[in-house]
């Protein structure tokens, strides 16, 4: 393609757009106003003003999460990406494929301590999957298509592109995406035809199988959900869900165990200590789901699928790995067990079962509704069932309120749940929730919060008004920062330490203040109306459900302890107290 | 660690700025051992690198290191020279010792014997060259302790394998 002489900027925005983006999360600053000036002039990109450049990467988070598509990010040098090193790492440890664009000040000023200038590529090599300066003209085409295939291809991951203001207002030739190949970093997808056979013959002569999903298959797009399903009900095993994998398996199949790991279901759990052939489904053996490691799964053969090489044998040593991307594999497992017809062995698998709906039968997600006040487990559990015949997307922010959104809100499908797993980004939800809107702005879009983390990105509220979102806030507010002060009571003898927030915004004038609807529930009788009143109203609206202050998330793995000493409620205590092992985890 | 192990690993990546900031950032910030690091470009025309790399750890940490290696956009290629048959590594070392009289006369002995040469000297001092395995290098420079040690600079490990295959 000859073309003629573009500008730094104009390559930038025709890079984003060659690739495929059609909106641009960002902030304006010195370093970047070039390209801002590229972005009046033309009307093929979006750009959503935010109000902090943290809530711009996790408005990208969103929005890349709920599409499938590379979230961008645009924000100016020096504090405007050093503020944006949250989400990075947040899309980091959550794969999440983001590119970031930061200003930076003129090459000839690198390194004088200019005005707004940081080390940005220093600050963000570890928190970034790769990350570019560019220094010469000639290479920034090459280098913004390079940053998405990056960004998008094998285990996805946030990328930042580093732009001093000279290359910006320089000018070079434009070439397309088309005329570029990486010369180092082309991850393959389908695995060893060997591994695969071997994988097939010890699921085929399983007697306690157990397939074990995580947020791999939702990266790798919608097929791998119907793949893992077809598998899955092919073979009549049960399958537990992760937190980053809610979705990716329907979680009204009967097949379906719900999520595992330290607030996951009872089921899941003792199905995971007990089973024989394990089938782990784009995981990666997180230390929130293991417990304590000697004694995670001790009587399993591991099956472990996965793009990333390091995830293998990293914290669990695994039988038979199978390196490739979810979807192809499962697709290649798919075809081989079919091939192999397998006469499962009946009788194991019916005991299996037998003792899988014993556990079940324990209903560990049971709970005391009170008359007076209104139990978080409740809220969520009638938000669930308000909005379940609808086209509904949920983010959470980071806490028992989200623990308790991924046991009592069940998703069918991929891309509808959002949540800050890896990192555990309090202030995640309200601006994913906002990314989230904006890429699909016809359906209902729930940032199921609790109170501290919402003060944590609250200054996003306006960006919400400016595009007309309407964002549904649906606020578990018990004054504490829960988990903290659960663990408190838990492991630290009730020594409440600055866990309580003694003033809190009066949320309903807060919302006013933005111009979103306020509405409050404050006793168990108010909560459907509170409920129904906020998916009726127009626009964004914060509804603050005052709930029970001191309710602790169950069930619970205890710190340091294994998925077979589980607590099921408030009246269950540990077996033996916390070890010095458990208490110095987190 | 019970079971440690020293691994020698060769990483081909592209010589581009911030590529050794990657790889020593990789080992610092997973808690991974670097007992030596080298890096010279290898091949101008493909703007290529090489990278030897000394570490320790567990088989199941070795593994990880080449994956977490591997994983590196700008890395080529990894490969365990430990592991993937014989190969030959060597160190370089320049060795000032201060010394006079007999002393004098005894370093230059010991540098024979271990075929340092001595590429700098003076009226009381000598710098020595000397090359080979890091066991050697730690032997000659224990031995020139006690006879003057003034200053020691090492290169660090270079590695290839046998035969006649490349990277």
């Amino acid at each position: 393609m000859a073309s003629r002489e573009m500008t730094g900027s104009e390559i930038v925005l025709k890079a984003l757009v060659d690739q495929g983006v059609d909106t641009v999360f960002g902030y304006p600053g010195g370093a970047v106003l070039p390209i801002y000036d590229a972005i009046f002039a033309q009307n093929e990109l979006r750009h959503v003003l935010v109000r902090q450049e943290g809530g711009a990467v996790h408005m990208a988070e969103g929005y890349a999460r709920s599409t499938g598509k590379v979230g961008v990010v645009l924000v100016t040098s020096g504090p405007g990406a050093t503020n944006a090193v949250t989400g990075l790492t947040d899309a980091l440890m959550d794969s999440v494929p983001v590119v970031c664009l930061t200003g930076q000040v003129p090459t000839h000023l690198i390194g004088n301590d200019a005005f707004q200038e940081a080390d940005t590529t220093g600050i963000t090599r570890p928190c970034t999957k790769h990350n570019y300066l560019v220094k010469e003209m000639e290479q920034l085409p090459r280098v913004m298509h390079e940053a998405f295939h990056v960004a998008r291809s094998g285990r996805p991951g946030p990328v930042v592109v580093d732009l001093p203001k000279d290359i910006l207002m320089g000018k070079g030739a434009y070439s397309g995406p088309e005329n570029f190949v990486h010369r180092s970093y082309q991850p393959g997808t389908k695995a060893d035809a060997g591994a695969i056979a071997e994988a097939v013959e010890l699921m085929a002569n399983a007697k306690r199988p157990l397939f074990y999903v995580g947020g791999g298959v939702i990266n790798s797009g919608p097929e791998a959900s119907k793949r893992l399903t077809r598998l899955v009900r092919l073979t009549g095993y049960p399958a537990t869900v992760t937190l980053m994998g809610l979705g990716a398996f329907p979680a009204s199949d009967p097949q379906c165990l719900g999520m595992l790991g330290m607030h996951g279901m009872y089921e899941a759990n003792l199905a995971m200590h007990g089973c024989d052939v394990m089938i782990n489904v784009g995981a990666r053996f997180d230390d929130r789901v293991t417990g304590r490691l000697a004694d995670f799964s001790p009587g399993s053969k591991k099956i472990h699928i996965d793009i990333d090489p390091s995830s293998v044998n990293k914290n669990v040593p695994v039988d038979v790995p199978l390196i490739g991307d979810a979807g192809e594999v499962l697709g290649q497992l798919l075809r081989a067990w079919k091939a192999r017809e397998p006469r499962p062995d009946n009788a194991a698998l019916e005991t299996w079962w037998r003792r899988i709906e014993a556990w079940r039968s324990r209903d560990c997600l049971k709970f005391a509704a009170s008359e007076t006040s209104i139990k978080p487990q409740q809220a969520i559990k009638r938000l669930y069932e308000r909005t379940r015949d609808r086209d509904v997307y949920i983010t959470t922010e980071v806490g028992q309120h989200q623990m308790w959104a991924a046991q009592y809100f069940k998703f069918e499908e991929p891309n509808r749940w959002m949540t800050s797993g890896g990192l555990g980004t309090m202030g995640y939800g309200l601006p994913a929730a906002i990314g989230v809107q904006v890429a699909h702005p016809e359906s209902l879009v729930i940032d199921i919060a609790g109170e501290a983390s919402f003060l944590m990105n609250i200054q996003e509220l306006s960006t919400a008004v400016q595009y007309q979102l309407p964002v549904k806030a649906f606020v578990i507010n018990n004054q504490w920062m829960g988990m903290v002060r659960q663990w408190q009571e838990l492991l630290h003898g009730g020594r409440y330490s600055e866990s309580y927030t003694a003033a809190l915004p009066d949320f309903v004038k807060l919302a006013e203040a933005c111009q979103w609807t306020g509405l409050r529930a404050t006793h168990p009788d108010e909560l459907d109306d509170a409920i129904d009143a906020m998916i009726a109203t127009d626009g964004p609206v914060i509804a603050d459900i005052v709930v029970e202050k001191e309710e602790n998330c169950f069930p619970m793995i205890p710190s340091g302890a294994a998925h077979n000493e589980m607590l099921l409620g408030p009246d269950e205590k540990a077996e033996a107290p916390v070890s010095e092992e458990g208490m110095v985890l987190v | 660690m019970s079971d440690t192990e020293r691994h020698t690993i060769s990483v081909l990546v592209d010589n581009e700025a911030g590529v050794l900031a990657r790889v020593i950032g990789l080992f610092s910030g997973r808690g991974y051992n670097i007992e030596s690091l080298t890096v010279a470009e290898v091949d101008a025309a493909n703007a290529l690198s090489r990278i030897t790399v000394v570490t320790t750890g567990t088989p199941m940490i070795i593994e990880q290191i080449k994956a977490q290696l591997d994983r590196l956009v700008p890395v080529h290629k990894v490969v365990d020279l430990t592991n993937d048959g014989p190969y030959v590594e060597r160190e370089l070392a320049l060795v000032k010792v201060k010394a006079s009289g007999n002393r004098r006369v005894e370093s230059l002995r010991i540098a024979d014997i271990f075929r340092a040469r001595a590429i700098d000297s003076t009226g009381e001092s000598f710098v020595f060259e000397i090359s080979g395995s890091t066991e050697k290098l730690d032997a000659f420079i224990g031995l020139m302790e006690p006879l003057g040690l003034v200053d020691v600079s090492r290169t660090g490990v270079a590695a290839i394998a046998r035969g006649m295959e490349g990277l």
